[in-house]
Order: C-alpha cells, then sequence, then structure tokens
C-alpha cells in the first residue's frame, strides 16, 4: 500500500495528541518540556508532508523557523527550571505554584 | 412713602440677621433693644404709609415690583408688595401690637440665657408676616405663610431641652404643613386654570373665563385655600396644635397666636373675597365650621384650669367667630374683629404672662386669687381685656361681635343663636379665669405669695397702651343705627367689600344689641356667683369630659396616630429591612460569591494553566473549523 499524505497527518495528529496529554498530566518540569518539543515536532512533520503534498517549497522553510524558535525557548525555559531548582531543591510542577497570589 | 414700602419687613429681616449671626456676643439687653427698633421703624414707615393711603387722592392698589421671581416659558412670578387699604391696616395692626410685645419681651425674657436667639426669631416672625401680608401674588403669600410657620415651631419649642414643648412645636408644623396641602394644591389649580398668581390678573380674570372644572371650579380653589387656611387659623379639624403651643413663651403666644399668624387664614379670605363671592357653597361650609369650631372651643375653654390654655381655647373660640362672618359674607366685618381681637387678646395674654412672672412660674389658677390686691395696673387692664372680648357696650369687642352677630341674623336666624350661645360661654368663661385669679383668697403657697409683685414697666406700660386700644379701637367701626359712617368698611371697601349689605331694621339691630349685651352681663353674674367660694372637686361626667378636651387628641392619637405609626413599622420591617436593605446587600454578597468562586482559577499549578490554554486552543480550532457560533 502507498504511503499518502494523508498518513503523515494522522501519524503527526497523534504525535500531537500524545504530546499535548503528556503536557497535561506529566509532573516533572523537563519531561513537559521533552512533550512540547515533541508537540513541535509533530507540526514539523506536518508541514512537510504538506510540502510534498502541495509541492510548496515555502512549507519547508517555516520548518526551519520552527526549529529555531524551539532551541531558543528550550535555551530560556531550562535557565528558568535551573533558577527554580536553586530555590525549591524540586522539578515538581504541582510544587511550583508562586502565580497563586 | 408707598415706594419705600419694602422698607417694612426690610427692618426686621435686618433685625433677624444681626441678632441671629450674632447670639453668642450680643448682650441681652441691647438685643432687646435692637429687635424692638426694628419694629418700632417698619411702625413709623407703616404710619406714614397708611396717611398715604387713607387720603382721599389714593387711588388703587399700588404695586411696587422688586425682582423677577419665577420666569420660565410662559409662567412669569414677579416678586411684587401691594399696597392698599387691607394690607396696609395689617401692617398697622403687625407691627404695632408686635412693637408692644417686643417692648414687654424685653422684660418678661431677661432672665432666660436664649434671649438673643429669641429676639431673632421674633424678628424673623414680624418680617415673614409683613411679606405674607404684603404680596401681590399667592406665591409672595405663600412664602410668607410658610415663614410663619417654621417661626411658629422655633418659637413654640424655644426651650427646647423639654421634650414636652418640642413635641408641641412638632404638632404644631406639621398640623399647619397638612393645610399648606390644600394651599398649594388650591395655588396650582389657579395656575393651571388662568395662567396666574397675581391678585389683579386672578380677579379681573375670574367671572369670564371659566375654569377646567365648569361651574365648580371656584369652589373647588375656593376649598382647597380654606383648607389651607383651617391649618393656619386652628379651625375644626387642625386645631389641636394651638393649645399645645402655649408651651412656648407667653409673648409668643400672644403675638403668634393671638395677633398675627392664626389671622393669616382670614387675611388670605378676605383678600380672595371676589373668588369667594362666586363660591356660595364654600362660603357655606367656612360658615359652618367656623360656627361649630366657636361654640366647641368655648365649651373646652370653661373647664380648663391653666391660665394660658383658657385663653388659648378662647382664641381658637373667636377664630372660629371671624371665620362665621366671613361666612355669612361680611368680610369687612372679619377684618374688624381680627383688628379688635388683636388688641384685646394680646392684652389678656400679656397680662397673664405678668401673673405667671408674678406667680414665679405656676400656670394653674387653682392655686391663683385674690393677686388683684398685689398687681393693680395688672388686674385693671385684665379686666378691661375680659371687658371687651365680652362684647360689653362701649369696649371694642362689642362693636365687632355685634357686628358679627348682626350679619349671621341677617343670613340665618338659626346660625344666629348658636352664634349667641357661644358669645355668652365666652363672657362666662372668661369672668370664670379673671374672678378666679384676680379677686377670693390666695390659694397657692406661702412663699408664692410672699412673691407677689407688680410687674416692672416695661411689661405694664404696653398692657396699659393696649387697653386703652381695646376701649377706643371699636370706634371706627359703628353700627348703622347710631351712625351713617362706618370708617373702616368704607376705608376698606375699595379692596374688600361685603357679599350683600343687609339692612335690617333699626328696631331689629337695636334688639340684637340689647340681647347680646344683656345675655352677656347674666353670665358674668353668673360666674361671679358660681366662683365665689370655688371648689375644686375632681369633675365628673359632662365637666370631665370638657376638661379633657372632648379626648379629641386621644381619639386623634387612635384613629390617624397610630395606624400610621404600625404602618411605618410594616414598612419599615417588610420593605426597608427585608427589601431595599436586601437588596442592596444582596448585591454585595452576590459579588462576593461569585468572586470567590472565581478565585480558584487562580490556583497557581502550572499544570491547570496549561489546562485551561489547551481549552482555548480547542474552542477556537472550533470555532475555526467548524463555523460553530459564539
Amino acid at each position: 500500500m502507498p504511503i499518502l499524505p494523508l498518513h503523515y497527518m494522522f501519524l503527526s495528529l497523534t504525535l500531537f495528541c500524545i504530546g499535548i496529554m503528556g503536557v497535561l498530566i506529566r509532573r516533572n518540569a523537563i519531561i513537559i518540556f521533552m512533550c512540547v518539543e515533541l508537540m513541535l515536532n509533530a507540526v514539523n512533520l506536518l508541514m512537510v508532508a504538506f510540502s510534498k503534498m502541495y509541492v510548496d517549497a515555502g512549507a519547508q522553510v517555516f520548518v526551519f523557523f520552527i526549529m529555531v524558535v524551539a532551541a531558543a525557548e528550550v535555551a530560556v525555559g531550562l535557565a528558568v527550571i535551573v533558577m527554580m531548582y536553586r530555590k525549591v531543591h524540586s522539578v515538581d510542577v504541582n510544587i511550583l505554584n508562586r502565580l497563586k497570589h | 412713602m408707598t415706594q419705600l414700602v419694602y422698607l417694612i419687613p426690610l427692618f426686621p429681616l435686618i433685625g433677624f440677621l444681626i441678632n441671629g449671626l450674632g447670639w453668642r456676643t450680643i448682650p441681652k439687653t441691647a438685643a432687646g433693644v435692637i429687635g424692638s427698633l426694628a419694629i418700632l421703624a417698619s411702625f413709623v414707615v407703616s404710619v406714614g404709609i397708611f396717611f398715604e393711603v387713607n387720603s382721599p387722592s389714593f387711588h388703587g392698589p399700588v404695586l411696587v415690583h422688586l425682582f423677577d421671581f419665577i420666569q420660565t416659558g410662559k409662567l412669569y412670578i414677579p416678586f411684587t408688595f401691594q399696597v392698599d387699604a387691607l394690607s396696609t391696616l395689617f401692617l398697622l395692626i403687625i407691627t404695632g401690637v408686635g412693637f408692644l410685645i417686643h417692648v414687654y419681651s424685653t422684660s418678661y425674657m431677661h432672665h432666660d440665657e436664649g434671649m438673643v436667639k429669641y429676639f431673632a426669631f421674633l424678628n424673623l416672625f414680624v418680617f415673614s408676616m409683613l411679606l405674607l401680608v404684603l404680596g401681590a401674588n399667592y406665591l409672595v403669600m405663600f412664602i410668607g405663610w410658610e415663614g410663619v410657620g417654621l417661626c411658629s415651631y422655633l418659637l413654640i419649642g424655644f426651650w427646647f431641652k423639654n421634650r414636652d414643648y418640642t413635641n408641641a412645636a412638632k404638632k404644631a408644623f406639621v398640623m399647619n404643613r397638612i393645610g399648606d396641602l390644600g394651599f398649594l394644591v388650591g395655588m396650582m389649580m389657579i395656575l393651571f386654570n388662568y395662567g396666574t398668581l397675581s391678585y389683579g390678573e386672578f380677579f379681573g380674570k375670574l367671572g369670564t373665563t371659566p375654569g377646567a372644572l365648569g361651574d365648580n371650579t371656584y369652589n373647588w380653589i375656593a376649598i382647597c385655600l380654606f383648607i389651607g387656611a383651617i391649618g393656619k387659623s386652628a379651625q375644626i379639624p387642625l386645631y389641636t396644635w394651638l393649645p399645645d403651643a402655649m408651651a412656648g413663651p407667653t409673648p409668643v403666644s400672644a403675638l403668634i397666636h393671638a395677633a398675627t399668624m392664626v389671622t393669616a387664614g382670614i387675611y388670605m379670605i378676605a383678600r380672595s373675597s371676589v373668588l369667594y363671592n362666586l363660591a356660595p357653597f364654600t362660603l357655606h361650609i367656612v360658615a359652618i365650621i367656623g360656627l361649630a369650631t366657636a361654640i366647641f372651643a368655648a365649651t373646652v375653654a370653661i373647664k380648663q384650669y391653666d391660665i394660658k390654655k383658657v385663653l388659648a381655647y378662647s382664641t381658637v373660640s373667636q377664630l372660629g367667630f371671624m371665620f362665621l362672618a366671613l361666612g355669612v359674607g361680611a368680610y369687612t366685618t372679619a377684618v374688624f374683629h381680627v383688628m379688635t381681637h388683636a388688641f384685646f387678646k394680646a392684652l389678656l395674654f400679656l397680662g397673664s404672662g405678668s401673673v405667671i412672672h408674678a406667680m414665679g412660674g405656676e400656670q394653674d389658677i387653682r392655686l391663683m386669687g385674690g393677686l388683684g390686691k398685689k398687681m393693680r395696673v395688672t388686674q385693671i387692664t385684665f379686666l378691661i381685656g375680659c371687658l371687651a372680648i365680652s362684647g360689653i357696650p362701649g369696649f371694642s369687642g362689642f362693636f365687632s361681635k355685634d357686628e358679627i352677630l348682626a350679619a349671621t341674623y341677617a343670613h340665618d336666624p338659626i346660625l344666629y343663636y348658636m352664634a349667641l350661645a357661644a358669645a355668652m360661654m365666652t363672657a362666662f368663661y372668661m369672668f370664670r379665669l379673671y374672678f378666679l385669679t384676680f379677686t377670693g383668697t390666695f390659694r397657692g403657697t406661702h412663699d408664692q405669695e410672699h412673691h407677689l409683685h407688680e410687674s416692672p414697666s416695661a411689661m405694664t406700660i404696653p398692657l396699659i397702651v393696649l387697653a386703652i386700644l381695646s376701649v377706643v379701637g371699636g370706634y371706627v367701626g359703628l353700627p348703622a343705627v347710631i351712625s351713617e359712617h362706618h370708617a373702616l368698611a368704607s376705608y376698606l371697601s375699595p379692596v374688600v367689600s361685603n357679599a350683600s349689605e343687609h339692612h335690617m331694621a333699626a328696631g331689629t339691630e337695636w334688639l340684637l344689641m340689647g340681647l347680646s349685651s344683656g345675655l352677656s352681663v347674666v353670665m358674668i353674674i353668673y360666674a361671679f356667683t358660681a366662683n365665689k367660694v370655688p371648689s375644686f372637686a375632681p369633675n365628673t361626667g359632662l365637666a370631665k369630659l370638657l376638661e379633657n378636651k372632648w379626648y379629641v387628641d386621644e381619639i386623634y392619637d387612635a384613629i390617624i396616630v397610630r395606624p400610621l405609626a404600625a404602618l411605618s413599622g410594616l414598612l419599615d420591617k417588610f420593605v426597608e429591612k427585608s427589601g431595599i436593605d436586601g437588596i442592596v446587600n444582596g448585591v454585595g454578597k452576590g459579588v462576593r460569591y461569585g468572586s470567590d468562586r472565581i478565585r480558584m482559577l487562580q490556583s497557581g499549578q502550572v499544570g491547570f494553566y496549561i489546562f485551561v490554554m489547551v481549552l482555548g486552543m480547542v474552542a477556537l480550532f472550533a470555532i475555526t473549523f467548524f463555523g460553530v457560533k459564539l
């Protein structure tokens, strides 16, 4: 059976949903970051599939943009987590609730 | 000189401002002098204006325009004074008697710490009363009308630390207000139907243009204005404030509740004689109410033991006589009786003040007796006042009261006999008061007996002046059988004219005069014999009913005051506390509850925030791709 762009869309959707579930359910902040990366990569996959489907190179260029943004965001986010760890000595998201008041 | 009429109310107003603003700093004697001089100045100007009005070259009412008071759209009401025979006569009465009472007060109130405030209030009162009689339209009259009601409240409750006195002041003001509602409705009807409140314009339009209610318009307007007079001049059913108003200082009772304020109703009806002549049904009601009040109050006065209460009920009764005169169409006669009544009633009140002063504050006549020996001047002047009010020939009261009785007889003999009964009772209770107070043996305590003395000249000289006026004041209105010329009637005729000139046979007039005089003398002798050896056993039966004023106050309390209070309590519980407070507090509670719930969103947990973000994304997705309408 040939592999249709439809299959890529399903795969991308599945990865995206797994990523969302991970963000919502996991307690460890670093794991949550990994799930965010998973979501971004799912979108990347979708973009590439569409690029092949509509014979448009612009989508692949957009993938590069997304990768750059993801990298920058990870850098900043990990720095924040390191700072928090120095205070609370834990990366459990349930303890990081200083935003309450 | 008539152009200077604005000075007349101006002097008392200045007196009020000086005494009122400086009541902490001005010394007592100075306050008395300022107050009295202000009224004296007004009196001098009034006399000047009187001579000008009385001269043959005076034509028509003079209108002195001060400023435009109300000017909106089609409504134009100027602040104008009207100088004519009627207003000038009242000016003389108010400023003349007012001046004597001010002089009297300088001595009577000398030991009172609030004397400066007292003179401020008195001047304010005279100012308001002058506005009332000088106004050229009903609105300026109403300003004065309300002003005298206010000053009555201030002066009755003058010794404000006593709860009973302040209650009496509130009662007077509230009852006045009830009447004022009628007056306001009457004014609004006049404005609505005729577009103007000025006397001249209004009376000119009467009789030509029928009002909105057709033929009954005049009656309705007249009745509404009369309701105002009922409240102000203490007629049935709004009279109970006047006996309670005796809580105020005695000169106040003399000025306000004898000579001036209570006569405002009579002035108003006399001024509106053109209107009332077109409303015969209302005149009938006026006469009936006046007669009923005259008889009713006289019956109560027979069994009162407080010297001022007797005089208070006497005032209510005499006011009833004046309204009876108005009701039978004899307007000038009513004004005549206003004048003579001002003289002798002020005299009687000031005399009673002299007695109270000598008795050290005691007002119960059961504890008096034989005061004549120690207080000759007071006794003689009081006797003159009693003779005048009883209608003994030669004194002023005889001329005015007999004119009322004659006019009543010409109108309806049945009313005459009832009025005659009231006149007989007047003679009886006044002389009962005189004999119990000034003759016989003293019934009070030993200390009081030592304290008895004649009053200082500042108090006795006004008494003497008023006594002279009570004697000679009647000669301006000689009856037709004695003299062709009735000076007062011809003086007032350009402004006020009686409804119909009844010409009775000379014989009938002499008969009526003799009848009333004779019966008065009979009652005086009866009063003398009944009180030679007074016994003050507790009253039973009819006497008890009279002593307790026919329980009218208690009836009012049960029928009107208690239900109103209960209604207020109900409204307070169900509408105020549960309803309005419930809504206001409820809004507050609701906001608090809602905010408590919404506060839960701020859990501080990052996971929850991300979850909400995802929810938002899903919603956006649904809207964009499936067109779910918001």
